[in-house]
C-alpha cells in the first residue's frame, strides 16, 4: 500500500511540473464543455417532445463529464507500459516483488487520479460561476451527493479494471495504437461520451444496460443530478461492485495466461 | 513536390512493415467519426432537426469537416507529431539539410491509417449529396470541392500553429486541440446554432465558417439575396488563413535558432 | 576554410523546482538563470586537416558544432566557413558540409539503408553520376555490401554508425561534422569508425571536425586537438604539443640484480622500491631522464628499464581537474 502511495505522490509531483499543461488542459476541457452544450441547447430548443433528461439535468453532466475527463477517457495511456509490453523488456518487471497485475493497477489508477486532482476543481469552479443558464447546479440532496462520490470512485475502479484489458490486448496485437483506438471507440459510445445515455434510442439503452461502461461515466453524473434517484442509485454502486470484481477477475486470469506465453517465448 | 512524393513512398513502406497493426488503426479511425455520427443520427432521431436545419444538411456540414480532418492529419501529420522530432532533436537534423523546413516536417511523417477516417467521411458526404434537397450543378459541386479544401488548409494552418509553438515550450500542446479536435466538433453543426462569440471567433479569427456554413448557404439556397459568388468565394478565405500561420512558423524557427531550446 | 572569431552564446535555464509545495508555487512563478555556454571562442582551421574538439559533458561543444553547422545563431561573433556565415544563409551553406549526431539516427528505421541513401540523394539534388560513384565508393570502402538492403532496425549498432557517416557523405561535402561518432560502438566497430574517417580524409581531402570522449579517438584520427571546458577555449595544438606542456610525469620501471641497499635519486620520487625492482616518477621540467637513468646504472646492475609517458586520457583528465572543469 504504501509503494503504491508514493507512486501517486510521484505522479503528482511530476504532473504539477507541466504547470503549462494544466492550464492549457483546463481551457481546452471548458471549450469543449461549452461547445457541447450550446450543441444540445440547440437541440432543445425546438424539441416537439419532452426530452427524457432535462437541459439543467444535462447541463451538469456534462460539466461532469470534464471536470472528471481523466475518469472516463479510454484513450489515456501509458506509453511505458506499452514499450515495456512491445519491446520485451517485460521480463524486468516480473522480477519486481509486487503483483503485476496489483502494480499496473496501481500505476493507471495514480496517473488518472493525479491527473483528474489537478484539473476538476478549476472546471468545478468555474462551471458553478458562469452565468446561467450554462452554471452547474448542485445536487438535490445529501444522500445523492455521497451516492455520487462512491459511484465516482467505483466507477473509476471498473475503468482502471477495463483499461487494463487495453494493455493485456497489446500482448496479443501488438500494435498499442491499434489496441487502445479499437478500445476507446467502442467504450466511449457505451459510456455515453458521444452522446449521453438517456438520449439514445430506447434498444440502445437497453444494450448499455449490459455492458459495464456505462458505470463509469454515466451512472456517476446522473446520481449527482438526481436523475437517477437514491434507491435506485444505490442498486447501482452494487452492480459497480459485482463489475469490479468480474473485471479485475478475469484480467488477472488473462493477464497470467499472457505473461505465461511471453515466458515460454523467452520474451 | 517530387521529393514529398519521395517522402510519401517511404512512409507508406515503413508503415507497412507493420501490417496487423496497419489495419487495425485503420478500421479504429473509421470507428471512430463512425460513431459521432451515429451519435448525430441519434439526436436526429429524436429531435428531428436542430435550429432548423434537418438531418441531411447536418450530415454534409459534418462530412466536409471530417474530410478535411482526416486528409490534414493524414498528409500534415508532421506538424501535428512535431513535438516529438522537437524532443528528441531531430529538427536540428532537419536545419542541416538544404531544404525548407515546411517541406521536410511534411515529408517528415503521414499517418496512412487516416484513410479509414477518409472513407467514413466520404460515405456520410455521398449519402448526405444524394439525399439533400439541393440542385446540384456544377457550380455548387465545385464550391463542395472547396470547402474540403479550404478546411484541409485551416486544419493544416493550426496544426502549423501548434507545431510552431513547440519551440518555445512543448507542454500545453493540448491546447491546440481546442481548434484542432474542438474546431472540428464544432464545425461539424452549423455555426448558427452557436452563442454570438462563437460564432464571431470561427469565422473571423480561425475561418471555419468561411469554408462550412457560409458556403452551405448558398449550396442550400438560403442565403436570403445576398451575392452567391461572394458566399462561393469563402473558401478561400480557408486557404489564406495558411499564410500568417507561415509566418509564424518562420519567426518559431528563428527564436530556435537562437535559443536551441 | 573555417574561422571562428570571438563566438559567444548564453542561454536562459529555468530552475528546477523541489517539493511538492515548491512545485504548486511555480504553477505561477517561474525563476530563470543564464548560462554562459560559450565565452570568446577563436580558432582557424585549415582545409584537409582532422581536429579533435574535446571537452567534459556541458563544456560547449555541441554548441560550438551546432553554431557551424548552422543551426544556431551566436550572441557575438562571427564565423566564416568556406565563405559562408553558417546561420545566415543556411540553405546555400548545408549543401557543403555533413552532420553526424552519433546519438541520433538520420537513416529510416523501417526500410533498407539503400532507401535511405536515395532519399538524401533526391534532398541534396545530386547528380545521378555523382551519386552512383559515391555510393560505390561509400560502399566499398565502408564494408557495406552485405548490409546495404537490410533494413535499419535490423543492423547493429556498429553497422548503423557506419551507414550514418556514409548517409552524410552522400553529397560530397567538403567538412564532416562528428559529434561522437564511436559512442557505445565496440572495439572492432570503434577501429572500422575511425580507419574510414582517416580514408576519406586522405583520399577526398574532407576536413574533419569530430566532438569525442574517447581519447583513444583522437590519438587515432586527429593532428590537432581543440580543448574547451566551461565555454572557454583551453588548449589548441597539435597532441605531441599536449603531451610535452601537460605530460610532462614519466614513469621509470627499473629491474635490477638484488640490492638490498635503497637508492637515492635527486629530482626523481620513489614510487615504489624492492630489492628487485623500483618505480619512478620524474618530472622532465625538473630532471633529464637520461640524467637520472645514468645514476640508476651507477648505483645498480640494471636488468631492464622502460619508461612510460602518461597516457593521453590521463592527461586530459588531469587538465579538466586543473581547469576545475
Amino acid at each position: 500500500m504504501k509503494t503504491y502511495y508514493s507512486v501517486l505522490r510521484l505522479r503528482l509531483k511530476i504532473g504539477l511540473q507541466y504547470r503549462t499543461a494544466a492550464w492549457a488542459g483546463i481551457a481546452t476541457q471548458f471549450f469543449f464543455g461549452i461547445i457541447q452544450i450550446m450543441v444540445f441547447e440547440a437541440f432543445y430548443q425546438h424539441s416537439a417532445h419532452t426530452p427524457p433528461i432535462s437541459l439543467k439535468e444535462l447541463i451538469t453532466y456534462l460539466w461532469l463529464q470534464q471536470a472528471f475527463l481523466a475518469f472516463i477517457m479510454l484513450w489515456f495511456r501509458d506509453n511505458e507500459l506499452f514499450n515495456l509490453i512491445t519491446s520485451g523488456n517485460i521480463a524486468y518487471e516480473l522480477c519486481r516483488p509486487a503483483g503485476i497485475y496489483g502494480y499496473w493497477f496501481a500505476r493507471l489508477l495514480s496517473q488518472r487520479l493525479s491527473s483528474a486532482f489537478l484539473r476538476c476543481f478549476p472546471i468545478l469552479l468555474i462551471a458553478f460561476c458562469i452565468p446561467e443558464p450554462h452554471r452547474m447546479t448542485l445536487p438535490p440532496s445529501w444522500t445523492s451527493f455521497v451516492l455520487f462520490l462512491s459511484a465516482l470512485v467505483l466507477g473509476l475502479l471498473v475503468l482502471v479494471a477495463i483499461s487494463m484489458f487495453i494493455y493485456i490486448s497489446v500482448f496479443v496485437t501488438m500494435s498499442p495504437a491499434g489496441s487502445t483506438l479499437i478500445f476507446a471507440v467502442v467504450g466511449e459510445f457505451f459510456s455515453g461520451i458521444i452522446i449521453p445515455i438517456p438520449l439514445m434510442p430506447e434498444w440502445l439503452q437497453k444494450v448499455t444496460g449490459w455492458l459495464p461502461f456505462h458505470l463509469t461515466a454515466d451512472f456517476p453524473f446522473r446520481v449527482y443530478s438526481g436523475h437517477i434517484p437514491p434507491p435506485e442509485a444505490a442498486m447501482g454502486v452494487l452492480a459497480q461492485i459485482i463489475w469490479l470484481v468480474l473485471l479485475v477477475g478475469t484480467g488477472m486470469f488473462a493477464l497470467k495466461k499472457v505473461l505465461r506465453r511471453v515466458v515460454v517465448q523467452g520474451g | 513536390m517530387n521529393l514529398y512524393f519521395k517522402y510519401f513512398r517511404m512512409l507508406l513502406n515503413s508503415q507497412m512493415q507493420y501490417r496487423a497493426s496497419f489495419w487495425l488503426l485503420c478500421i479504429g479511425q473509421f470507428f471512430t467519426p463512425f460513431v459521432m455520427f451515429a451519435g448525430m443520427y441519434f439526436l436526429f432521431e429524436r429531435f428531428g432537426q436542430i435550429k432548423g436545419w434537418d438531418f441531411f444538411e447536418v450530415a454534409l456540414c459534418f462530412a466536409v469537416i471530417h474530410m478535411a480532418f482526416s486528409i490534414c492529419e493524414c498528409l500534415a501529420r508532421g506538424f501535428d507529431s512535431f513535438s516529438n522530432l522537437v524532443i528528441k532533436g531531430e529538427f536540428d537534423r532537419i536545419l542541416v539539410r538544404p531544404r525548407s523546413t515546411v517541406l521536410q516536417i511534411l515529408g517528415s511523417n503521414i499517418e496512412f491509417t487516416r484513410v479509414g477516417r477518409l472513407m467514413q467521411s466520404a460515405i456520410v458526404l455521398i449519402w448526405a449529396v444524394r439525399n439533400i434537397a439541393v440542385d446540384w450543378d456544377f457550380f455548387k459541386l465545385t464550391t463542395l470541392f472547396f470547402m474540403v479544401t479550404g478546411g484541409v488548409f485551416i486544419f493544416t494552418g493550426i496544426f502549423i500553429l501548434a507545431a510552431a509553438m513547440c519551440f518555445w515550450t512543448v507542454q500545453g500542446l493540448e491546447v491546440a486541440n481546442v481548434f484542432t479536435d474542438g474546431g472540428k466538433e464544432m464545425a461539424q453543426y452549423p455555426l448558427n446554432i452557436y452563442q454570438k462569440w462563437i460564432i464571431r471567433f470561427f469565422t473571423y479569427v480561425i475561418p471555419f465558417g468561411c469554408v462550412n456554413y457560409l458556403p452551405l448557404l448558398y449550396i442550400l439556397g438560403k442565403s436570403n439575396g445576398g451575392s452567391d459568388l461572394l458566399y462561393m468565394m469563402m473558401p478561400a478565405a480557408g486557404i489564406l488563413f495558411i499564410l500568417p500561420c507561415l509566418a509564424v512558423w518562420h519567426f518559431g524557427v528563428r527564436h530556435y535558432r537562437s535559443t536551441g531550446s | 576554410m573555417i574561422k571562428v572569431e570571438g563566438l559567444g552564446k548564453s542561454f536562459k535555464v529555468a530552475k528546477r523546482t523541489e517539493g511538492l509545495r515548491q512545485s504548486v508555487r511555480s504553477l505561477f512563478h517561474r525563476e530563470y538563470t543564464t548560462v554562459q555556454a560559450l565565452k570568446d571562442i577563436s580558432f582557424s582551421i585549415e582545409p584537409g586537416e582532422i581536429v579533435g574538439y574535446i571537452g567534459p559533458n556541458g563544456a560547449g561543444k555541441s554548441t560550438t558544432i551546432k553554431i557551424m553547422s548552422g543551426i544556431l545563431v551566436p550572441d557575438q561573433g562571427s564565423c566564416s566557413i568556406m565563405g559562408y556565415t553558417p546561420w545566415k544563409e543556411r540553405v546555400a551553406y548545408v549543401k557543403n558540409i555533413g552532420v553526424v549526431f552519433g546519438q541520433r539516427s538520420q537513416l529510416w528505421w523501417d526500410v533498407p539503408v539503400i532507401d535511405s541513401f536515395e532519399l538524401l540523394r533526391d534532398i541534396y539534388k545530386v547528380a545521378p553520376q555523382d551519386y552512383k560513384q559515391n555510393v560505390e565508393l561509400l560502399v566499398e570502402t565502408l564494408h557495406l555490401q552485405d548490409i546495404l538492403y537490410s533494413p535499419v532496425r535490423q543492423l547493429s549498432l556498429g553497422q548503423r554508425m557506419r551507414c550514418e557517416i556514409a548517409a552524410s557523405l552522400i553529397h560530397s561535402p567538403q567538412i564532416l561534422f562528428l559529434d561522437e561518432p564511436t559512442i557505445g560502438l565496440d572495439a572492432v566497430s570503434k577501429l572500422a569508425v575511425r580507419q574510414f574517417i582517416k580514408t576519406i580524409n586522405k583520399e577526398k581531402g574532407i576536413t574533419v571536425i569530430l566532438t569525442t570522449h574517447d581519447m583513444n579517438d583522437i590519438e587515432a584520427l586527429a593532428n590537432r586537438v581543440i580543448l574547451i571546458g566551461r565555454g572557454s577555449l583551453l588548449f589548441d595544438g597539435n597532441l605531441n604539443e599536449l603531451r610535452s606542456k601537460f605530460g610532462t610525469q614519466k614513469t621509470i620501471v627499473a629491474d635490477y640484480q638484488q640490492n638490498v641497499n635503497p637508492i637515492q635519486i635527486p629530482n626523481a620520487s620513489i614510487v615504489s622500491w624492492t630489492p628487485e625492482r623500483a618505480i619512478l616518477n620524474v618530472d622532465t621540467n625538473k630532471a633529464v631522464i637520461s640524467e637520472v637513468i645514468t645514476q640508476l646504472s651507477d648505483q645498480l646492475e640494471l636488468i631492464d628499464v622502460s619508461i612510460e609517458g602518461k597516457p593521453i586520457e590521463e592527461i586530459v583528465l588531469q587538465l579538466y581537474k586543473e581547469y576545475q572543469i
